[in-house]
């Protein structure tokens, strides 16, 4: 518990003090102060990075649950049990690879000369090679195939949990695919959905490595700053404030969320 | 309004299994009709293959002269009633029952109210805003009759649904069923392997055994004319002597077992030198200390005598071998006989029939 506790204690300590030459630290101007948390609401380009970082983060995350609710459907509801595992398997394989190396795949599969685009022009869909990897493309599909199985779990998880009568009754009641899933299977499934949203939505906004990688020079991801202030910059008082206000910000961003979707956190646990 | 449902030589394989063996019969618009039989015997695959989830692999099924292949759940004129409900646990009440009505797009006030009136059609008042966890297992079981009745079905299906609840209310619910039956007189189509059920509350039965209908008729037919020894034993109890047909004269005759020769009826298609058994109700035989004047006998000594309250159960060995049962009305001067004494285990001539065993699958 102190372990994993006091690193945190030490980064929040760090985050109220200034940043000082090693000859004024303990001296007359070594006193707590909130500048440090000011300083990403003066800089606007840290906060512009900051916004984006939040607003990419949902997408993704809404991207994660759009792919990841059929297939948890299929898995949990029409597959046979048998194949299921099969499939839930090829899911897994991939997981298995570490991060940085999956990142670098998707980096030369969607590179201007990669296969992405040899097939493509390959089979004529297009003519020339497009540039996949300007803006936040490349962020974002890297953090959706990241992320996907913490998506695909809860949901998945959920699902199965439900009574496959009741999907029959509403049908049964006359009620079309889409309703039956509006007003009993996602209902039921609410719980994973949201835990699912969150741990993707926090893992997003928190990823390091696939934004440094497929990341474009345009678009910066705000750890990639908070990293900054602690390497480049040696700053370890700012970055500490930094990373606390996206912990908090995130959290708060969650909460408003849970808040719109009427979603209460005892479902999350579950 | 009520729509009658024929199943036209139907027949269901699953795999190399065949759960229905050409099952052929037509349920009259307005018509109580139930599917008794041991579990396995492919009364739920009648009903999903009704109620569309399932299309018959042979034969057909058509719905007020329709034929139903191709159409889907949510198109048919039927609305299932499932052995476990399947209520929406997530709604209160009266969503449960006008879900359907919210699927035909009928407004918010109009449900409310339509869902108000079903409630009082099963005496469920102010339930509406209750969730489904709040209720008792009857209760439960009344909504789930309300939101199938809330889509005005044709045809009404229920899978066993009185299984999950108590001995008292199960008996309730049964003549309550029968009530809503005959007022709303949507045919209903019932699936069970209660016996008691089956008969209680519908106009005809039909006994399944392996995919294979045994027998369709009314509750009092299926009992006192059984057209074989499947149907026989399945409803009610029976002693049952195995044996030969030795005499065969318009319907009556004489069979041979290993506990002695005695006259009966000749069930269907039961001609002489048949090997076949003979069925004989425990109401329809009579415990004397001597022979008595009916055409059969045996020597039998009560080994238990068990009492039930309106009836009492006196179970037999055969001197010879065999165990029997006798049941005799309850009579409050009656003496029960005591364990170990010797007594005759007689019947008339029309008491017992011959019975061939169960109708097999084709192949």
């Amino acid at each position: 518990m102190i372990l994993v506790t006091l690193p945190y204690f030490l980064m929040f300590e760090f985050s109220l003090h200034p940043y000082l030459t090693v000859d004024k630290i303990g001296g007359p101007e070594d006193a707590y102060t909130l500048k440090n948390y000011v300083t990403l609401f003066n800089n606007t380009i840290h906060f512009g990075v900051f916004l984006r970082t939040i607003l990419a983060s949902a997408f993704v995350t809404l991207l994660c649950l759009v792919l990841c609710y059929p297939m948890a459907f299929f898995l949990a509801k029409i597959v046979a049990p048998k194949n299921a595992a099969t499939l839930f398997l090829l899911l897994l394989i991939p997981f298995w690879v570490n991060e940085i190396l999956r990142s670098f795949a998707w980096f030369i599969i969607l590179s201007y000369q990669g296969p992405l685009n040899a097939a493509l022009v390959g089979i004529g869909l297009i003519e020339r090679p497009i540039r996949w990897l300007t803006g936040p493309n490349g962020v974002i599909v890297g953090l959706v195939y990241t992320y996907l199985l913490f998506m695909l779990l809860p949901i998945y998880n959920s699902i199965q949990s439900l009574d496959s009568n009741q999907i029959e009754a509403a049908e049964d009641l006359g009620s079309p695919l889409w309703r039956t899933h509006w007003r009993v299977v996602m209902p039921h499934a609410k719980p994973g959905i949201a835990s699912g949203c969150v741990m993707v939505f926090m893992l997003s906004a928190g990823s390091i490595i696939v934004p440094s990688l497929l990341g474009s020079p345009g678009t910066r991801w705000f750890t990639e700053i908070i990293q900054q202030w602690f390497f480049e910059g040696q700053d370890w008082n700012q970055g500490s404030a930094y990373a606390f206000l996206l912990l908090i910000m995130c959290t708060g961003f969650v909460m408003l969320m849970m808040r719109l979707l009427r979603v209460r956190l005892a479902d999350i646990a579950k | 309004m009520s729509e009658d449902v024929q199943l036209d030589k139907v027949c269901m394989d699953f795999g190399s299994f065949r759960a229905v063996d050409n099952v052929d019969v037509t349920i009259q618009a307005g018509e109580f009709f139930s599917f008794l039989g041991p579990s396995g015997c492919g009364k739920t695959t009648i009903l999903r293959m009704v109620s569309g989830f399932i299309d018959p692999t042979e034969g057909a099924v058509r719905i007020g002269g329709r034929d139903m292949r191709g159409t889907r759940p949510n198109q048919r004129p039927t609305a299932l009633i499932f052995q476990n409900l399947a209520l929406f646990p997530l709604m209160p009440v009266w969503e449960n029952i006008a879900f359907g009505l919210e699927v035909r797009g009928v407004d918010r006030a109009t449900r409310r109210q339509r869902a108000e009136e079903l409630l009082r059609l099963v005496a469920l008042h102010n339930a509406a805003d209750k969730t489904v966890g709040q209720l008792s297992g009857g209760q439960k079981q009344r909504v789930a009759i309300a939101r199938a009745l809330a889509v005005e079905p044709k045809v009404m299906l229920l899978d066993e649904p009185l299984s999950a609840l108590d001995l008292k209310l199960r008996q309730h619910m049964r003549s309550e069923l029968r009530t809503i039956q005959k007022r709303t007189n949507v045919t209903f189509i019932y699936i069970t392997h209660d016996q008691g059920e089956a008969l209680a509350m519908s106009d005809r039965v039909g006994i399944m055994s392996h995919g294979v209908l045994q027998q369709v008729g009314t509750p009092q037919k299926i009992y006192n004319h059984p057209a074989n020894g499947f149907v026989a034993s399945f409803v009610g109890e029976n002693n049952v002597f195995p044996g030969r047909v030795i005499a065969s004269d318009r319907g009556a005759g004489r069979i041979e077992t290993a506990f002695g020769t005695f006259h009966a009826r000749l069930g269907p298609a039961i001609s002489q030198g048949m090997m076949a058994k003979l069925y004989v109700r425990p109401e329809h035989t009579i415990l004397g200390a001597d022979p008595g004047g009916e055409a059969n006998a045996l020597p039998v000594e009560v080994s238990e005598v068990a009492f039930e309250g309106n009836f009492v159960n006196v179970h037999a060995r055969g001197e010879v071998g065999g165990a029997y049962m006798a049941q005799v009305r309850n009579e409050p001067s009656m003496a029960l006989p005591d364990v170990g004494r010797r007594l005759h285990l007689s019947f008339g001539r029309d008491a017992g029939v011959v019975l061939a065993d169960e109708a097999a699958p084709r192949h």
